[in-house]
């Protein structure tokens, strides 16, 4: 795989929420507005890039038996960095991320790509591949929070657009699943009819 | 004292539940429910894990706040809660091997489960003592365990019926558990 593959593939191909679906916690939890979304989707970004940096670096040095427990520790200690990084420069955020800033410890995508890539590939490719699967899920929960805040609140980025109101089940619980069910059945009608319009071509 | 508990069990059980109001424990709710038998082996699982560590952290946080290193907290409870996994899964397989066949494929996965987390700083938040904190994490546990087996036997049903193609699999899920998750809503009322 070339550089430019590993870092696209998070994007698209192997999308962590869409297509992997891990990680689900905070892409139902924060998504009740586009600000949060995109503030929980950085942070884990920053998050899986560093991990994935010292899990690459490390990876000879960590004895197989016990390589979860220190992968666990290498991302707790920087979701700590995190966590008060938030408090002290956007406490705005932070109040409203809460409990989830923490719980980023425990998001699968981040363990996920530790043990399936950072620790078998070098510097280079775990970089971009942070890169890319860290922007794959903030752009998945920017595109949830979007669809929930913009009929649930009327707005985007807080800022009022179809007159501030609306339906409020969309920002409560239910709408989260009922947004993610949608466009995952939405991907699934365009990759049929993708694979049909592929056997018409032959 | 006793009504006090009541509240915070019913509250974690049906008002504030953990998977279809709080968003914690969602991918071993999407994961592994599709059939009642091992939706219960599961929450069973968690119910068991979910009050030890409850328990445990409890004490890991009075120590961290005598050193004066709250900052630790994360770092300290996942580590908690990683080894006490581990604890739990070789003690069933040693001393009660029947309970470890039927939970022992879910313990390891039940590590980064966040419900387990949530509830271990959820806790901490809510600044519970010993006695509460056991029993919000039980009952955290018992409403996960809920939730799992009510999806899981709407799933059992959803196998045989006539679904559209591009619904089948995790969209059609997604949206019984945001039926679900409406269900629940109506608990709300019951906030004291």
């Amino acid at each position: 795989m070339n550089k430019k593959e590993t870092f696209l593939n998070g994007l698209f191909k192997e999308n962590p929420t869409f297509v992997l679906l891990l990680g689900m916690c905070p892409t139902l939890a924060v998504t009740t507005g586009v600000i949060d979304a995109m503030g929980m989707g950085l942070a884990t970004t920053f998050v899986l890039i560093c991990s994935n940096i010292f899990i690459s670096l490390l990876r000879k040095f960590i004895p197989e038996t016990v390589r979860i427990a220190g992968y666990i520790v290498i991302i707790a200690g920087f979701v700590t960095i995190v966590e008060m990084l938030m408090n002290a420069y956007f406490p705005a955020l932070a109040q409203s991320l809460g409990m989830y800033i923490p719980l980023i410890v425990v998001n699968c995508i981040i363990l996920g790509r530790a043990e399936a890539f950072a620790s078998k590939n070098g510097f280079l490719p775990s970089v971009l591949d942070g890169c890319g699967m860290g922007l794959g899920f903030t752009g998945a929960l920017m595109i949830i929070a979007t669809v929930r805040e913009l009929l649930g609140a009327g707005s985007l980025f807080g800022l009022p657009i179809l007159g501030g109101s609306g339906m409020s089940i969309m920002i409560m619980a239910p709408g989260a699943f009922f947004t993610l069910g949608i466009i995952l059945a939405v991907i699934n009608i365009i990759s049929a009819k993708k694979k049909g319009g592929q056997e018409d071509a032959f | 004292m006793l009504s006090n508990l009541l509240t915070l069990s019913i509250g974690a059980i049906l008002i504030e539940n953990f998977v279809l109001v709080q968003f914690m424990g969602i991918c071993p709710f999407l994961g592994v429910s599709k059939k009642v038998e091992t939706a219960t082996g599961m929450g069973l699982a968690v119910v068991f894990v979910m009050a030890c560590a409850s328990g445990l952290t409890y004490f890991v946080n009075l120590l961290l706040n005598l050193l004066g290193i709250a900052y630790m907290r994360t770092i300290a409870f996942i580590l908690v809660i990683a080894v006490l996994v581990q604890f739990v899964e070789m003690f069933l397989k040693k001393s009660i091997p029947a309970l470890y066949n039927s939970l022992g494929i879910y313990l390891p996965l039940i590590t980064t489960n966040c419900a387990v987390l949530g509830v271990a700083l959820l806790n901490v938040t809510k600044k519970l003592g010993f006695i509460e904190s056991l029993v919000y994490g039980a009952t955290a546990g018992l409403g996960f365990t809920l939730a799992i087996i009510l999806l899981a036997g709407v799933r059992e049903r959803l196998e045989s019926s006539n679904i559209p193609d591009f619904l089948k699999g995790m969209p059609i899920t997604l949206i019984t558990a945001g039926l679900l998750s409406v269900a629940f809503m109506g608990f709300s009322g019951l906030s004291f």
